[in-house]
């Protein structure tokens, strides 16, 4: 038996690639068309395929969650989801005018802080901003940037437009699976890619590097960069060694790394001390730097702030970057773009409610059963209330937290997320699923041709996030001109 | 190189080799063991001994037979040494230096202990242990070859070969001792006619068999054997073989003085032993127990040289 698509029935949701039962969208005909020339051993055939892919090729996350830390196989579903090259454009438009205006933002914070003086934004939301650094206050990196790698959460709703989610501005991670995505699809259905014009992702690692390179603080050939990671037990390990060995970068750790009298840093290699140029840290702020931060982080570099600061070492992201990835900033980002850019947002914002307005905590107390209830400063979807799956226990556990700590909650609708055809053990099923781009910003700004597609695995389900069993696809933007 | 990639590739080697050699040796005994007679009984436990890990098994199994013993050094989670731990051990190293070592190296790392982990039980029972072992041995070698065709022979190689050769060096130490002194028990049937046997199978687990006959000729005896094990100088698991290696890995690395001297010595002092004698006068033990401290040494400048003071990620 082959899939029928008229049996397919995504209802009341806006489908990626199918429009009604039995009507693909344009751009994804010639995919549902060839998924349905195979037979169900077919596709389960190729489903074993990619798991073997994924398992021989060594991809894998961490959880940690369960005693020890497991090397998981990354979950995977073959059905790739597709998105045209002229809808695309528009959205990475978007991504790039909003990484701009973030940008300059958050160098406006540490600096002379116009848009509070200019009161576009209330100065209460930078006074209780857990990710404001005050040791940045006074420093404007390389090129004014301070977040040069953004992973920003796009959603679609019912009518199939774009929403800004979240921006990750601290340490986004992902961008490696979306590259071996495609390499597990290439094996997969290698037919496909012989008859459809789908944009490339490889460049990402040389972009990555020549964005690094940009804010060397020694103009030279081959700066020596380095990508710290917290070490073999983070979750996000596979995609540190990933982009250190794509990048030809040293992969290091805390204890590596030292900070010389000359406040420049070296790392320990079997020759002595060499000096490192770049760190693409993939360590929270709070423990990079003992010295100046948590002082009991056994994961950072003592004195790194102090070579940070005084030009010798370019860090990305840099420190103090996550201020504007707090969720209650989140919603003044519209506000920001005009300001800083005097344009209109070409992506909209997601409507949210800022629990610590009196008006809007009152309605999100009221309606709590209709909204998504998220704490300001958290990611990996930890911590969250979905209003209309909650138990009225959990709810009123959540009205009370709200109440103590308003400035730390946001509310937003639930929306009605956008879902693809999924494979679900031999049924083909609707998913919800969300998109996360990768923005790249030193001299110049750079966005990869879609991004990493997480998939909500269990039915009905809105959370995506691989470390609470979400699963992914691979993310198509096809030239439909060629 | 950082030192402490340095120090993981090092450690991958050792692992790798442990396990093969571990490989090697359970499959010669259990050839072996076919072989022997029912009234001579085999010391598995001898086995244990020769990794240096018997109080550890004294600790967690009442008694010694074979299926213990055996499963104790293919797969128990407890020993640190067994092949799977080692297999797990190096996996983790090759996974941690995956921006240096050559990616096939990492697919190959990964399907051997991924076989290893699913097909452990055919390596404990006798049915399936035979290929089980081999499939070990092989990939593991595939590993070994895949490094030294592919890689580029820098530092990070140096490392490896350092690795490797100085556990190989161990384990033939381990071998000629424990293998030599301990495995077969006296109480049954005089074991003096199996004699010939049993050297033969330490000579099996080295795969050192085949090359024996060809370069040593005599009629296979115990000062042949342990002098080709511990001297001969073109037999590439001979303990002064693998020191020689050693010796030459070290040459290239920078700041090498202290290795390099306590290597020199160590391969003198294997060099020089004259074999005859220490069988005569029952020396042989505390011989090659102060072989193994130099080797031991060798190790603990390695590190001090070129590692990081940090607790090392190691066995």
């Amino acid at each position: 038996m082959a899939i029928d698509w008229k049996q397919y029935d995504p209802k009341p949701f806006f489908d990626e690639l199918i429009a009604k039962p039995g009507k693909p969208r344009k751009p994804a005909k010639p995919l549902t068309d060839y998924l349905s020339s195979l037979d169900d051993a077919e596709i389960q055939s190729r489903k074993a395929a990619a798991d073997s892919a994924i398992l021989e090729m060594g991809i894998s996350f961490t959880v940690y969650t369960e005693g020890e830390n497991i090397d998981r196989a990354w979950p995977f579903d073959i059905i790739p989801r597709v998105i045209t090259k002229a809808e695309w454009e528009r959205v990475s438009e978007g991504l790039e005018q909003r990484l701009t205006a973030l940008n300059m933002f958050i160098n406006d914070i540490y600096n002379k802080q116009q848009i509070f003086k200019d009161k576009i934004i209330p100065r209460y939301v930078l006074k209780q901003s857990k990710n404001f650094r005050e040791q940045c206050v006074g420093i404007t990196p390389p090129h004014g940037v301070w977040a040069h790698i953004c992973g920003t959460d796009l959603v679609r709703d019912g009518k199939g437009d774009f929403y800004v989610l979240e921006d990750n501005l601290r340490v986004p991670s992902g961008v490696s699976y979306m590259l071996e995505n495609r390499q597990v699809t290439k094996r997969v259905f290698p037919e496909l890619f012989e008859n459809s014009s789908i944009l490339p992702v490889d460049e990402y690692p040389t972009q990555l590097f020549d964005m690094l390179a940009s804010i060397s603080p020694r103009p030279q050939d081959y700066p020596e960069i380095a990508v710290l990671t917290p070490g073999i037990y983070n979750s996000a390990y596979f995609e540190h060694s990933f982009l250190a060995q794509r990048m030809g970068a040293e992969l290091v750790e805390g204890a590596d790394l030292v900070v010389g009298d000359d406040d420049c840093v070296y790392m320990r290699t079997i020759d002595g001390l060499e000096r490192v140029d770049v760190i693409y840290r993939r360590i929270d702020d709070e423990f990079i730097d003992p010295e100046v931060f948590n002082p009991d982080s056994m994961l950072g570099v003592p004195g790194l702030m102090r070579a940070w600061r005084k030009g010798n070492v370019g860090l990305a992201n840099a420190p103090g970057a996550g201020v504007a990835d707090d969720k209650v900033m989140y919603a003044f980002v519209p506000e920001v773009i005009r300001y800083y850019l005097d344009e209109e947002p070409i992506l909209p914002n997601v409507p949210t409610y800022l629990c610590v307005d009196d008006k809007d905590r009152e309605y999100v107390l009221d309606h709590l059963d209709e909204l998504v209830v998220k704490p300001a400063n958290e990611s990996g979807g930890y911590g969250m209330l979905v209003g209309p799956h909650a138990t009225k226990k959990q709810r009123a556990e959540f009205a009370q937290l709200i109440q103590k700590d308003p400035r730390n909650y946001i509310a937003q609708p639930t929306l009605d997320l956008s879902v693809a055809p999924t494979l679900c053990g031999d049924d083909i099923e609707p998913r919800h699923l969300d998109l996360r781009p990768f923005i790249l910003q030193g001299v110049r700004t750079d966005v990869t041709a879609g991004g990493l597609t997480r998939v909500a695995m269990r039915k009905g389900s809105l959370v995506v996030n691989s470390s609470q069993g979400g699963g992914s696809k691979d993310t198509w933007i096809v030239d439909e001109e060629n | 190189m950082l030192s402490r990639v340095a120090e993981r590739v090092y450690w991958m080697a050792r692992y790798v080799e442990r396990a093969e050699n571990t490989a090697r040796m359970v499959t010669a005994f259990h050839l072996l063991a076919l072989d022997m007679p029912k009234s001579v009984q085999l010391s598995w436990k001898g086995l244990v001994e020769v990794t240096g890990n018997d109080e550890l098994f004294d600790n967690h199994y009442q008694r010694d037979d074979e299926r213990n013993c055996v499963k104790f050094l293919l797969a128990d989670a407890d020993n640190p040494s067994s092949v799977l731990n080692s297999l797990r051990s190096a996996r983790e190293n090759v996974r941690t230096t995956r921006d240096l070592v050559p990616s096939e190296a990492w697919e190959v790392m990964n399907e051997l202990y991924l076989f290893a982990r699913d097909e452990i039980d055919q390596g404990i029972g006798k049915r399936g242990r035979f290929e089980f072992l081999s499939s070990i041995v092989q990939r593991c070698q595939t590993l070994t070859g895949l490094l030294a065709g592919t890689m580029s022979h820098d530092a990070a190689y140096d490392f490896i070969r350092l690795g490797r050769n100085l556990e190989r060096a161990d384990m033939s130490t381990r071998q000629i001792d424990v293998g030599a002194l301990k495995l077969l028990k006296k109480d049954g049937e005089d074991p003096e006619p199996y004699e010939g046997l049993l050297w033969t199978s330490i000579l099996r687990s080295e795969s050192g068999f085949q090359m024996y006959r060809q370069h040593v000729k005599r009629r296979i005896n115990g000062v042949d054997v342990v002098r080709f094990l511990l001297q001969d100088n073109a037999f590439p698991r001979s303990v002064t073989h693998a020191l020689t290696q050693v010796q030459d890995a070290l040459e290239s690395l920078p700041n090498n003085e202290v290795p390099l001297r306590l290597v020199i010595q160590a391969r003198r002092h294997a060099m020089n032993a004259s074999v005859d004698e220490l069988l005569a006068e029952d020396g042989l033990h505390d011989f090659v127990d102060r072989l193994q401290q130099d080797i031991a040494d060798i190790h603990g400048a390695n590190a001090e040289t070129w590692f990081l003071a940090a607790p090392a990620h190691a066995a």
